[in-house]
């Protein structure tokens, strides 16, 4: 009958379809049934790309072929987490076996997903007890629900740049400790021309600032993003709102948010030599390890120092914490030559020697116990702070999640609103976010 | 009665001739199901599944297009953003094209000259050119309003300014308007002449002939650049996405979450949400659902500009 014929093959159409589009989505899988002793090409894809960080890396794997003689690395640089999230999802022969992140927001991603292998085995194989390598919180922020799909490549911890001559003149006599010491030295090293327009801000708190990022300066409070069935809390952690009601006092003390946005929007590229605090318009900036490096290589035109960030008064004997941060690396779960790949993430994250040396060369902070106590790293007291604040118990990551960093782009949304004084009910507005970030998951999830 | 049916002889020319039909257009019948029917059915079916691009696609429901409908708070500003810039952008583009498409006509002159310089920028790169504009216009250290301010303008703050970021997008678009100036230089310069000169002798003025003369004859140039304004200002994506990232003054650097649309997601624009959904955070079903959001708007625009297109285009004799 020819309707029947036709509904056949109508039928037969779309289970065709379906099987092709489906069958798009099958990635390749690799395997750890390699022998590392082997002759064998591994392809290793980082992010690092100025000269001196490809010098370093470079370095690092000429130093690992010398320990291995039957493996050869094939580097490939300047490779972002997106390129690197595609082409593991797309699969195939040119992808990587060895992959690093900059950031520790997708650990949560790699993970659930499977896309990074699970390194518990190998660490398990090499007689590898992660504890004592690895500082807890650094190893909490490579973990996600009991996998440790990625380990620390040296880690980043955030603290306080100050202009030593600009507090001589102010009269103060040692960085702040505390959020009302920070307010109040702030107030005292804003400099304003005659007309009213800012000279210098003492310490700019606007969230879209450079590295200013609010779960960055949240972090000072040591807040609890999840409770224990991974839902946002944020309505409910008391640091929450007084987080924001210091953020704004900051910014209120010092001339209000939109004469502070307006001078901001005037700053230079932050990595260049127009940076504000190189140009002396911030008094005190939160920054990374690098920028000590960074201010060395411009030839600063002033004194500078270190510090840790101030913490919130009533948490005064947690002074010394600060925001952590780094760069990750893993296995790729398509590899084929996986015993071969632990092999060189193994040297790269756990060889002490090789940890120091590569952390001198970059000036990032070690990510192992033993690195962090080397007399061979870098003596500069710039930099000490921030192995101080990296080993310090009360220092805070992010605590990974299903959707990368989806809930920390929901955080800075309502921050930005909160900040611009666009949020009058407060309460409201964060149970509002925590909704938002569990809504994000959810729909993250299987 | 029993049908009529053909003879077998008819049928097999018949499906000869449907056979060598089908040969001919099948050049652009595989392109059109290659890279049009296959990415569109494969768009809707995982609309309605959970799939991250590396474990195999779950179906579930509507729980995508619920998420993006009701939950996602970043779709209102999106979709406002790039409807602001199909109807802004497009329309000024038409005009300042016409415009300078008249202008350039019309000059007697070095009219090479001018035709090349308007023509330039819209050769340079896309990124280039907005890396340029965003250095040019930036409000600390652009010459702009180094400018402006020496000859006592107030400078806005252009792409650091939520209220200016759109506008600035759209002069950076005016700047690059070579490709409709081409295409209505062109047109003008197809218009018969002798239908000014007969609108001279009936007494036209300037506006008598644009609206007589010039206007009837370059209408479907005009739909023409409408439409394509139309379904390309429904894509727009890299010119908002690199000034929003370079006016931010932030870097990428460790543990960096740089998001589209700065500031206050007045540049994003929806096709840079799929992109973030879809190859950022993997949530393939969402993307997905907003492709489609997109595909039906920019249709049924297109559709109604080509129902439209009957009432605007000169009656034929």
């Amino acid at each position: 009958m020819p309707i029947s014929r036709r509904r056949i093959r109508l039928s037969a159409a779309l289970a065709g379809a379906g099987l092709l589009i489906s069958g798009c989505a099958n990635p390749s899988v690799g395997n750890d049934r390699d022998d590392p002793t082997k002759p064998v090409t591994l392809t290793f894809w980082h992010g690092w790309s100025t000269p001196g960080e490809m010098k370093a890396i470079n370095d690092s794997i000429a130093r690992f072929e010398k320990l291995h003689r039957n493996i050869t690395v094939k580097v490939v640089p300047n490779v972002t987490d997106e390129t690197m999230n595609q082409a593991l999802r797309a699969g195939g022969d040119d992808a990587p076996d060895v992959v690093s992140s900059f950031t520790t927001n997708n650990v949560g991603q790699y993970c659930s997903s499977g896309m990074w292998a699970n390194l518990d085995r190998f660490m398990k194989k090499s007689g590898v007890d992660k504890e004592k390598v690895f500082p807890k919180t650094l190893l909490d922020y490579t973990s996600y629900q009991g996998k440790q799909c990625a380990l620390p490549l040296l880690a980043d911890s955030y603290g306080l740049y100050y202009n030593k001559d600009a507090f001589k003149k102010a009269g103060i006599t040692r960085p702040p400790q505390t959020m009302s010491e920070l307010k109040r030295d702030a107030v005292k090293l804003t400099r304003r021309a005659k007309d009213g327009s800012y000279q210098q801000v003492g310490f700019m708190p606007n969230f879209r600032l450079y590295q200013n990022s609010p779960d960055r300066m949240f972090a000072q409070w040591g807040p609890t993003y999840f409770d224990k069935h991974g839902k946002a809390q944020l309505a409910k952690d008391p640091a929450t709102k007084k987080f924001f009601a210091t953020q704004r006092e900051l910014i209120e003390a010092q001339g209000g948010y939109g004469p502070l946005e307006k001078f901001r929007a005037r700053f230079g590229e932050e990595m260049s030599s127009q940076n504000a605090f190189l140009t002396q318009k911030l008094a005190m900036h939160m920054d990374g390890e690098w920028r000590g490096l960074m201010l060395r290589q411009a030839k600063a035109k002033f004194g500078w120092d270190t510090a840790p960030m101030p913490v919130p008064d009533d948490q005064a004997d947690t002074y010394g914490r600060g925001y952590l941060t780094g760069t990750v690396a893993g296995i790729a779960h398509s590899s084929q030559h996986q015993n071969a790949a632990w092999e060189l993430v193994q040297f790269l994250t756990m060889n002490t020697e090789q940890v120091v040396r590569f952390a001198n060369d970059i000036h990032n902070v070690p990510s192992t116990k033993a690195a962090l106590k080397s007399p061979e790293l870098d003596a500069d007291p710039t930099f000490r702070t921030f192995l101080d604040i990296a080993q310090n118990r009360h220092s805070v990551a992010m605590p990974p999640s299903i959707n990368g960093g989806q809930y920390v782009t929901a955080l800075m949304d309502f921050s930005y609103d909160v900040e611009a004084g666009k949020v009058h009910d407060l309460d409201k507005g964060l149970r509002g976010l925590d909704a938002q970030i569990d809504a994000d998951n959810l729909q993250s999830e299987n | 009665m029993a049908p009529l049916t053909p003879a077998p002889a008819l049928r097999r020319k018949r499906t000869r001739k449907r056979l060598r039909t089908l040969g001919f257009l099948s050049p652009w019948l595989i392109g059109f199901s290659v890279f049009f029917g296959y990415p569109l059915i494969a768009t809707v079916y995982f609309s309605f599944m959970h799939y991250n691009q590396i474990e195999p696609p779950d179906f579930v429901g509507l729980r995508n297009w619920k998420y993006v409908l009701t939950q996602m708070p970043l779709f209102g500003p999106a979709l406002w953003n790039t409807l602001w810039l199909v109807v802004v952008m497009v329309a000024l583009r038409v005009v300042f094209g016409l415009g300078i498409g008249m202008l350039v006509t019309k000059i007697k002159s070095g009219a090479g000259f001018f035709r090349t310089a308007f023509y330039l920028p819209y050769l340079a790169p896309p990124v280039a050119a907005t890396v340029a504009f965003v250095f040019l216009l930036n409000p600390g250290t652009g010459p702009v309003n180094e400018i402006l301010g020496a000859i006592g303008i107030p400078a806005p703050s252009w792409f650091n300014d939520a209220d200016w970021a759109k506008p600035s997008l759209v002069m950076l678009s005016l700047w690059g308007i070579g490709d409709l100036m081409v295409i209505f230089m062109a047109a003008l310069l197809d218009v018969p002449k002798e239908q000014y000169e007969a609108a001279e002798l009936d007494g036209a003025g300037a506006w008598g002939k644009f609206r007589y003369v010039t206007w009837p004859s370059i209408t479907p140039i005009v739909l023409f650049a409408v439409v394509t304004g139309v379904v390309q200002t429904m894509q727009y994506y890299t010119q908002a996405l690199v000034a929003g990232k370079l006016a931010s003054g932030v870097s990428i650097s460790p543990g960096t979450v740089i998001q589209p649309g700065y500031p206050d997601h007045s540049t994003l624009t929806v096709p840079q949400l799929v992109y973030t959904l879809g190859f950022q955070n993997f949530n393939t079903g969402a993307a997905c659902v907003l492709s489609l959001v997109l595909f039906v708007i920019a249709m049924a625009v297109t559709t109604l500009l080509m129902r439209k297109r009957a009432g605007l285009l000169p009656a034929e004799d």
